[in-house]
């Protein structure tokens, strides 16, 4: 593995290698003294982000600095970005103070693979080795956070293959959705995308997964549900008439909840919005692995970084 | 750790030899005999904790508590300590994986730690898994058990337990096969043919 930049690059060996690699890094830290390995000492990983984050920086962070990696942040607001700086020019500069991994987040779809672009041309002309981890482009691809999905229903399902997992919301705007379905795909699970038309993207139909627009017609099947955050911030135009007419058709209601089988559980990438995709109620019960899935970032991604960094350059 | 064991044990392929060094009646006399030498040495086996390095020292591990346990009568608790993420020479090889880890409950503070391997060589290994026991606690003290000592030294490690000494060649390997991974018990050098 060279960079991490789509879940499409990942087959189902090599997605279960980064998962068994996660619960094997999770199992080494568990109940320790000291929560620190040295296995990255030396690395130096900077994190690049373009658009607004909490969990996925900060997730990064803490995996690189447990792992004993330097991490440095950067982020638009107060960085050169602000005076006109390319995305091209930044990521270079990055590259040329040594840093081993650049985790970029960025508003354009494709610019990790941009950046991947020019990181190979750069190690061709002057020999320095910089991995490029996708930390979220626009509305295409989170490979960590499908990665970090998949571990958290492997840990509440016993395994992902073979279970319905049902992604229900705002599908268009998401590269959580997009990431999941091709990687829980890949590892064998039946997904079905639940989400009013205006919220689809073009080419759905070509995803390896079923399309409903009924979210009570399916409830009863799922072994697992997903829900997606309205993504506002995105949104030019009008596709649903009011947010209470949304929650109303999509929003995962205590009675929707109720409506799951028993084991069924209830994933939110986050940031979520209460009352809005998701009841409270629902996502602070113990069928929610919402903070299971933040505590699950922290390993996978520290599982991504060892499979890029601490080896061989291949 | 140091040797790839994963052979069939025949020496199948042309130009390969392997030679038997112990015999499954072999292995379980020299488990017997550890496990007594560890009660000796550790005054009953009181506070001791077996930890496995995987996935073979896991079996060995294993195997001496229940040949401790029958001796004694006190069963020392088990566990297992993968050294890969410690390990000097991970940027040396394409990123590997991960085997498991799991500290018996009770942790390893004030405790005596015998760290149990199939072969010891380099030592690299046990180096790597001293490290790590440190960042789990703070043990009493560390001992060192392994089936089979072949020399090649590169590092200041001797063990406490040895089942076997043998002399070999760097470009020899040793085979150790374990009924529960393997299907029999059973210790072999290869040789490669030229070399």
């Amino acid at each position: 593995m060279k960079h991490l930049l789509s879940v499409t690059d990942l087959d189902a060996a090599a997605a279960t290698a980064l998962l068994d690699t996660a619960d094997r890094l999770k199992q080494a830290l568990l109940g320790r003294e000291v929560r620190k390995l040295p296995t990255l000492r030396g690395r130096t990983v900077i994190t690049m982000f373009y658009e607004d984050s909490t969990r996925t920086r900060v997730s990064f962070e803490v995996a690189g600095k447990w792992m004993s990696a330097d991490t440095v942040n950067v982020s638009a607001k107060g960085s050169s970005v602000g005076k006109g700086e390319s995305l091209r020019d930044t990521a270079l500069t990055l590259a040329a103070m040594g840093a081993d991994c650049v985790i970029v987040r960025h508003p354009a779809s494709g610019a990790a693979h941009r950046l991947a672009a020019w990181a190979d041309r750069d190690r061709a002309a002057t020999g320095t080795d910089t991995c490029i981890v996708n930390a979220g482009d626009g509305t295409h691809e989170h490979p960590t956070q499908a990665l970090l999905d998949a571990a958290t229903l492997r840990d509440r399902l016993g395994s992902v293959a073979g279970r319905r997992i049902g992604i229900v919301g705002d599908v268009l705007h998401s590269r959580v959705a997009r990431s999941n379905v091709f990687l829980l795909a890949t590892l064998g699970a039946d997904v079905v995308l639940v989400a009013p038309p205006t919220l689809l993207p073009v080419g759905v139909q070509q995803w390896p997964c079923r399309i409903s627009h009924e979210i009570d017609a399916e409830l009863s099947t799922l072994d697992a549900v997903m829900t997606l955050r309205v993504q506002a911030e995105r949104m030019r135009g009008a596709f649903f008439p009011s947010a209470r007419e949304y929650a109303i058709g999509y929003g995962l209601s205590d009675e929707r909840a109720a409506a799951l089988p028993q084991h069924a559980v209830v994933l939110h990438p986050g940031p979520m919005v209460r009352g809005m995709e998701i009841a409270p109620s629902v996502a602070d019960s113990a069928r929610s692995a919402i903070l299971a899935q933040v505590r699950n970032g922290v390993h996978v991604r520290m599982a991504v970084l060892y499979h890029l960094l601490a080896g061989a350059p291949e | 750790m140091a040797d790839d064991r994963r052979g069939d044990g025949g020496g199948a392929s042309s130009g390969v030899s392997d030679r038997e060094l112990l015999n499954a009646a072999d292995v379980a006399r020299i488990i017997a005999r550890i496990a007594h030498q560890i009660i000796e040495k550790t005054a009953g086996g009181e506070e001791v904790v077996l930890i496995g390095i995987p996935t073979r020292g896991t079996v060995l591990a294993r195997r001496l508590a229940a040949a401790i346990a029958e001796f004694s009568g006190t069963a020392p608790a088990v566990g297992w300590l993968d050294p890969t993420l410690y390990r000097d020479d991970l940027r040396r090889k394409p990123a590997r994986a991960l085997e498991d880890t799991e500290v018996p409950e009770g942790g390893l503070d004030d405790r005596l730690v015998v760290l149990v391997d199939d072969v010891l060589m380099s030592g690299r290994t046990v180096r790597a898994a001293l490290d790590a026991l440190a960042d789990h606690g703070r043990p009493r003290a560390v001992q060192l058990a392994v089936l089979v000592d072949r020399g090649h030294r590169e590092l200041p490690i001797r063990a406490d337990y040895v089942g076997k000494n043998v002399p070999t060649a760097r470009r020899e390997q040793i085979l150790v096969f374990l009924d529960e991974i393997d299907g029999a018990d059973g210790v072999a050098l290869r040789r490669e043919a030229g070399a």
